[in-house]
């Protein structure tokens, strides 16, 4: 029996950083055709590794091979002159431009005795046959800042696979790192559907998750990555989930929440028919010393914004909102904090650290006026104040190393850091474990125990059902900015939590729209 | 990484220095030298308020108005037989309120800093030439004049003013929460806001230290052409702006130190001295400083790039 070359072959890729090996003779071989899953803890190297397939990174040394002959990736122009294509985790849209003008942004058509005027038509043409080449059902014509995510996340798949300029290849390998982690169940289906329709035209795909079920779903092959290295490349038809979590962690991961119930206390938190508009329509709810109160609902339900407003980020219109007792009027977060409240910002990016900073000044940036004396910061106090944290967290960074150079994992415990360095009693986590590799999961959990058994209480916003449904004490499911069901860990399932969320279950159908028809 | 930038601009004043020995050997006499630091004095001071606004993610148009003034209200105190205390103190704080509108105009009134500041460089020039009916002020005591003529030792009094000043301003933008919360806001505003910072009130309060260093660097200059002019400060604003960004500080904020920006003045003082002695026209400096300011940023774009 005789085997085609490989479409790409990565062998024995090496790259470090100051500091860090981050890859250290890895080895990826990928097929026309299949769907690749690339496992791997953050921190892992899966991110270097294509990020030195797409030419944003040199490698330090090891070969690549596109269909069994050697290659120099020079640049990103080069990658993509070769048929490679990268879809990262943040989108690369210009969002004031049409669909149609962002898929052909390199590469815009032009009437043909002026060069430089865009042939607007020919572009719409182009656009929509892509589009529906790829069964997609978007107007190219409108602005990418009118689409939802997902269809923002179509864009940018047929930007990925439409001709780059007029001199490369047509898409051979296409990466896509963690395309699920925004989207909705319909659009997942949708999504996967034409992973299938792209991988049936020969084009190989490399898809990073964290999902297992998304990995047995679409995968064929599956490669994991460990500390820089390759642990394990098999058919995902001889491996279990148990065996991949452990070649991934190198430890056993059977319980994957392993809640502990701590006693509940005294109310820490209470929200009175609160209420802002266009976001939160009447919400009451209250959390105890003790208390994981999960909060469910679908994008855009309002989970954010209730978050915000929690923490003082936002203001409300209406209700009350009563901490420890008492009502509180919060001015910014600064009030709440000062109350004991910390929050866990869904975009850790944009909203939970300063990346230039260090570790040290990120976790004691709520903490200044009480660290300094007389306006004067000494850097070894912070240090001080981040060494043990850093510790208790198990970050892997020490503590005066800019967060910039951290994995995501570790960064969300930075922010997670920044509260626990304080006085804080209401933990607001939003997404706490999003884009976070199984080991930190685990840890956050293991936190999220430790603080309940400490008296605090925690309100957790999470998409994912099996970690609310896991975590949580109590869960709120909200639906168009109203809760619409409160469900007692003991009696809420999967079924039960969607179905609210959904807006199907416990609703009054006359008033569940008032305040949000545009 | 920021000692290795910081190195390149040190080399690059160094390599300066010693081109200029070669073409003109008067260059690198101490009298020279003081002079060159005395004339870099005032545009350093001035960029020591331009790197807080800087590094905080904004930018002040306004700093060569507020020097005129600032000096105007100074001349017209001192004209008005006001104790010279008092007259400092006006300039002062004639400089601080100017910063503090800036600041609450681009903090609690969410405005563009550029657009601000573009606004209030017309708003305090117009100002300076309206009480001095654009007329200078000119002619006062020697007890006032001895802030730029007088000499501690061989060193002239602005540059002890100098040195006191980037010494003061360094600690704070190192030592104290104020110059934490700069860079913290330049480099992620709301993160800052969501750790309970008081990002209005800094915000406010870097572009007063900003509106303070003119008033300061006004002094200087009203004292040493003896005479307090409603045109001065022309174009100090993009003085102050290069030294900064020569200095390595970030545009996007976040990134940079006052020691940079020293560095970037006395690049950009020893170029025009250098060129002075050179018999180079002035017409012809424009376009050398102007190159000097692409370049400085060119290679320091290129040294973050081979970081990568």
């Amino acid at each position: 029996m005789t085997i085609a070359a490989p479409a790409l072959e990565m062998r024995g890729i090496r790259k470090a950083f100051p500091g860090v090996v981050a890859l250290d003779g890895v080895d990826l071989t990928l097929h026309a055709g299949e769907v690749h899953m690339l496992l791997g803890e953050n921190g892992a190297g899966k991110s270097t590794l294509m990020k030195i397939l797409s030419g944003a990174y040199a490698k330090d040394a090891g070969e690549i091979l596109i269909d069994g002959a050697r290659v120099e990736i020079a640049g990103p122009r080069d990658a993509l002159a070769r048929g490679i294509r990268v879809i990262y985790q943040e989108l690369n849209l210009v969002p004031q431009l049409s669909a149609a003008e962002n898929i052909f942004l390199g590469a815009l058509p032009t009437r043909a005795p002026f060069p430089g005027v865009v042939d607007r038509r020919a572009l719409h043409e182009r656009a929509a046959q892509l589009l529906a080449d790829l069964g997609m059902t978007i107007d190219p014509r409108v602005r990418v800042d009118r689409l939802g995510l997902a269809q923002r996340q179509m864009v940018e798949i047929a930007k990925a696979l439409a001709p780059a300029d007029e001199r490369s290849a047509a898409a051979r390998v296409l990466v896509m790192d963690e395309p699920t982690s925004a989207l909705t169940r319909r659009e997942v289906e949708q999504l996967f559907a034409l992973i299938a329709r792209l991988a049936a035209r020969g084009v190989a795909i490399v898809y990073i998750t964290h999902r297992m079920d998304e990995v047995f779903r679409i995968g064929r092959r599956v490669t994991v990555l460990r500390d820089g290295r390759r642990v394990a490349s098999r058919l995902l038809g001889e491996v279990t989930v148990a065996e991949l979590v452990r070649l991934m962690a190198n430890r056993d991961l059977s319980d994957h929440f392993p809640k502990v119930r701590a006693p509940l206390g005294a109310e820490l938190l209470r929200l009175e028919h609160v209420s802002r508009a266009g976001a939160l329509t009447d919400v009451s709810l209250s959390l105890h010393a003790g208390e994981v109160l999960g909060i469910a609902g679908l994008l855009g339900a309002g989970r954010t914004e209730l978050a915000r407003v929690i923490a003082g980020a936002d203001r409300c219109d209406n209700g009350r909102v009563v901490v420890a007792g008492s009502a509180v009027r919060f001015r910014g977060p600064a009030d709440a904090i000062a109350r004991g409240i910390g929050l866990l910002p869904e975009d850790r990016k944009a909203e939970g650290l300063v990346a230039g900073l260090t570790v040290a000044r990120n976790i004691a940036l709520p903490h200044g006026r009480r660290l300094a004396r007389a306006g004067f910061l000494a850097s070894a106090r912070e240090t001080a104040l981040a060494r043990p944290i850093g510790d208790e967290l198990r970050i892997k960074a020490t503590p005066t190393q800019p967060v910039r150079l951290l994995s995501g994992g570790n960064q969300q415990k930075v922010v997670l850091g920044k509260w626990l360095a304080g006085d804080v009693r209401v933990f607001v986590f939003d997404e706490p474990t999003r884009g976070i590799d199984v080991g930190s999961k685990v840890e956050i959990y293991t936190l999220m125990n430790r603080l309940t058994a400490r008296g605090a209480g925690i309100v957790m916003i999470s998409s994912e059902l099996p970690e609310l449904l896991g975590m949580s004490d109590r869960i709120v499911v909200m639906h168009r900015g109203r809760i619409q069901a409160q469900l007692d860990a003991a009696e809420a399932t999967e079924e039960r939590v969607l179905s609210a969320a959904l807006g199907l279950a416990g609703a009054s159908p006359d008033a569940s729209d008032r305040g949000f028809d545009r | 990484m920021n000692r290795a930038r910081r190195f390149g601009t040190v080399i690059g004043l160094v390599v300066l220095c010693a081109i200029l020995w070669i073409l003109t050997p008067y260059f690198l006499t101490v009298s020279n030298l003081l002079n060159v630091a005395e004339q870099t004095s005032i545009n350093a001071i001035v960029a020591v308020g331009m790197t807080f606004v800087i590094l905080s993610a904004g930018i002040d148009l306004s700093v060569g108005s507020i020097v005129a003034f600032a000096g105007v209200v100074l001349g017209l105190a001192l004209r008005g037989d006001q104790p010279l205390a008092v007259a400092l103190a006006l300039a002062l704080a004639t400089g601080v309120v100017c910063g503090l509108v800036n600041g609450l105009l681009v903090s609690v009134g969410d405005l563009p800093p550029f657009i601000v500041t573009l606004g209030t460089m017309s708003i305090a020039r117009g100002a300076a030439l309206l009480v001095t009916e654009g007329r200078p002020i000119s002619g006062f005591a020697p007890s006032f004049r001895v802030l730029a003529t007088g000499r501690v030792g061989f060193v002239p009094a602005p540059v002890i003013a100098t040195a006191v000043v980037y010494l003061a301003a360094h600690v704070a933008l190192t030592r104290t929460t104020f110059g934490r919360y700069v860079y913290a806001i330049g480099g992620n505003e709301e993160a800052t806001r969501l750790s309970g910072v008081a990002v209005r009130f800094h915000k406010a309060m870097i572009y007063a230290v900003s509106g303070l260093m003119s008033a300061i660097a006004a002094v200087i200059l009203t004292a040493r052409l003896n005479s307090a002019q409603p045109i001065a400060g022309m174009m100090y604003e993009l003085d102050a702006i290069a030294a900064t960004v020569i200095g390595g500080t970030s545009l996007m904020g976040g990134d940079g130190t006052l020691a940079g920006t020293l560095v970037g003045a006395l690049i950009m003082g020893v170029l025009r001295n250098g060129l002075n002695l050179l018999g180079v026209s002035s017409f012809l400096q424009q376009i050398v400083i102007g190159g000097v300011i692409v370049v400085a940023v060119l290679l320091d774009t290129m040294l973050k790039r081979n970081r990568m």
